[in-house]
Parts: structure tokens; sequence; C-alpha cells
């Protein structure tokens, strides 16, 4: 296991009081946590993963998230089991997007 | 495809959280314990693994069909619903409250090969306590429910925790047995179980089996909807009986005639034959009304 740590800049998100999460540690699949950060700019993200060595990866496909939806004021929890960079991003979307109230 | 099953949304494909969403009444749903609240396994991070946030099972309390429940719902995507530590503390937990509040029933959402290996004597204990804590709430007189119909089924320790609930209600893609088939197949040869003949599996273990042997009081198409059909059903309905030395051994001497029953069968197949189903080769075929309706109309 491999434990990685990021901050990124990032817009504003208006701050929800519940947390949400999304997916499952399960093989190929990972779940993400979003609660409230304390950084309003910053977006915090901790990483648990079974695959080591792919923190270049992790850096560029959250960095890209960061800059292209609003997450700044949030914590990001993941425990992956190896998931590919499109389900990362897939699930990062979907997990902001219920920490922001919308259904899915 | 058919209108019905564009609108059916399977229980085997969904998430534990994706079925007590459809399950229980909408907007009811508390989580005790939440992800972030509870610490993941220990055991896990030990090994260097990586854990789930809720360890894989997700408790509470909700309303089904206006009646106050508990719930437990275990994650068979995460290490196979496998129970470990904390897992298991959290539906020992949950149980004991269910003795002191004494809800309408807890509904236990089953989809679990068992004891978690990784985590060896804890999950074996942690077993053993969901046992203990079963029997004593419905010694307190709150039903339990098993809802068996995961892709990982109800085996191993949690086979047997299956069959002390108050009932179990289980779909066609359910399956419930002790050792599961690759542990047979391991033990015995190929000769004795072919875990990879996946038609032989269901026919010895899969839920239109189960309900045909009368070990599930309910058989229900896999959707999410039928299943809160039936639990409703249930909970509206159930009175847990008193404990009873009489009952128990007129269990016993049940479980006696059906091993001298069916001791040599070699397949569900001819189990069936043995209940008095005219076209055993059928039954793997049939619809779930249909394989209700051939239950009914057989020999007791």
């Amino acid at each position: 296991m491999e434990t990685l740590d990021f901050q990124f800049a990032s817009a504003p998100v208006s701050r929800s009081a519940h947390a949400a999460l999304c997916g499952v540690v399960g093989s190929g699949n990972l779940e993400i946590l979003v609660q409230a950060g304390d950084q309003p700019a910053t977006c915090q993200v901790s990483i648990k993963t079974s695959a080591r060595g792919f923190g270049a990866t992790w850096q560029a496909v959250l960095g890209s998230f960061a800059a292209s939806h609003p997450a700044g004021g949030t914590r990001i929890d993941i425990n992956d089991m190896g998931a590919t960079p499109a389900v990362v991003s897939l699930r990062l979307a979907q997990a902001l997007a219920e920490y922001r109230g919308g259904e899915q | 495809m058919s209108l019905a099953l564009v609108a059916r949304k399977s229980w085997f494909e969904a998430t534990a959280r994706a079925r007590l969403g459809g399950l229980l009444d909408a907007g009811s749903l508390q989580e005790i314990l939440p992800p972030g609240a509870a610490q993941p396994s220990p055991h896990l991070a030990a090994l260097d693994l990586p854990g789930a946030f809720d360890d894989g099972v997700v408790i509470g309390r909700a309303t089904l069909a206006g009646r106050p429940v508990l719930f437990a719902a275990q994650e068979g995507q995460f290490m196979g619903g496998a129970v470990g530590e904390i897992h298991g503390a959290k539906i020992v937990g949950l149980l004991r409250r269910a003795v002191q509040e004494k809800p309408a029933a807890v509904l236990f959402l089953i989809d679990s090969g068992g004891v978690r290996l990784h985590e060896a004597n804890a999950g074996l204990i942690a077993i053993s306590e969901i046992m203990r804590a079963v029997l004593d709430a419905r010694a307190a007189g709150v039903p339990v429910l098993a809802l068996v119909g995961g892709s990982c089924g109800a085996f191993g320790g949690m086979g047997i925790v299956a069959k002390l609930c108050s009932a179990i209600l289980i779909s066609e893609e359910g399956r419930l047995a002790l050792s599961g088939p690759e542990v047979i197949e391991t033990v015995a040869g190929v000769e004795e179980f072919d875990s990879k003949d996946r038609a032989l599996v269901w026919r010895v273990t899969g839920g239109k089996h189960r309900y045909l042997m009368g070990d599930c009081a309910a058989l229900v198409e896999d959707d999410i909807a039928a299943f809160r059909a039936g639990a409703s059903e249930f909970v509206a309905t159930w009175q847990e009986p008193l404990p009873s030395v009489a009952n128990l051994r007129a269990t016993q001497q049940r479980l006696e005639n059906r091993l001298a029953a069916y001791a040599t069968c070699r397949d569900g197949l001819q189990v069936w034959a043995a209940l008095g189903v005219a076209q055993p080769e059928a039954v793997p075929l049939l619809d779930r009304d249909s394989l209700v309706a051939l239950k009914e109309g057989l020999p007791t």
C-alpha cells in the first residue's frame, strides 16, 4: 500500500453540511469521501492505494480535476484498489456533484 | 426489452448503499457510524492493504412502510463482504441496540463469504458474537430478517448466521450454504464438487433450491422493489415465536429426516425429483411465479 498526500489550488465550492461518499473499494474501483476542509481555496487530497508507484499519475489526474472543478475548501479521502485514471476522474466528478447536493 | 425489465433495479448488481436506498422509505435512512466516524480496519492496515471507510458494512435505522427498523447491509464488492473485527462489531452493536429499542425488525442484508481471513481470530470471534447477538435479539422478541441476493451470497459463518435469523428472503441469484463451492473442491477434489460448473453451484446452493427445500421463507425477483415488497410483508405479519425446546427438537428431527432422504443425492436435480417435482430439469428455467406455484403444489 502507498499513502499519498496532495494539495491543489481550486476555486471555492459552497460549503456543505454533509459528507459525500462514492464508490466501493473493490478490484479496479475506489471509494471517495468528500468533506469540508479548512482552507477555502485549497483541495486537500489523501490517498491510500494498493498500487504502488503511481504518484505522478495521481498528481496529474487530481490536478486536472482541481483545475476544472470548483473543489476548494474540501478534504478528499480516497481508498483505492487499482482504479484506472478514467474511473478516478468519473468518481471524483460524481463525489463532488453529490457533495454539492446534486443527486449523482 | 420490455418496460418491466427497464424499470427493474437489480439487487444482485447494486452496492449495499444502493440496495438500502431502494429498500427503505425514502428520506428515512439514518446511518450509525457513517464514513469518517469509525476507524477503518487496523488489521488490513497492518497487512498494508487499503481498508474501506465503513469496513464493508452500513448500519443504521430507518422506516420500512412506516414501521421503525434497524438495518445492517454488507458490501459484497469490498473483500467479498467478509467479516472483520470492526465490521462485526458494528453488526453486534446494532443487534444489541435492537434489544433495547425494540424496532419492528432488524433487516440484515447479507452479502458475504464469511470470515475475513486476513483478520483470523478477530474475524472468527466477530462471527460468533454476531450469532449470539442475533439469537439475543430474537429472544427479546425482535425479528431478524435475512435478505440474500448479492453476488457473494451467504457462505461460511454468514451462512450459519442467515439460518439463525427469523426468516430468509432470497432471490434466484442468491446463494446460501456453509462451505463455498471452491472450498469444497479444494478440500475434497473436483470429483466431489466442480466449482467451475456454475449451473451445478446454483442447483445446489441457489435461491430456487433453497426455497424448494423450505430453507427460505420467500423467493423474490432480483429486483430491489421486490425485496422491499417482501420485507414489508414480513415486517407487517411476522410474529416472533417464543424460544422453545419442542420447536428445536422438531427442527432437529426435520433435519435428520432430510439427511436420511437426500444424503446420497449428487445434484439438485436428484433432490427435486425426490421432492416430487415431475420435471426437475425444467426448474432452472422457471420464472419466479411458476416456481412458487410449483412448490405450493408439491406433496408435503
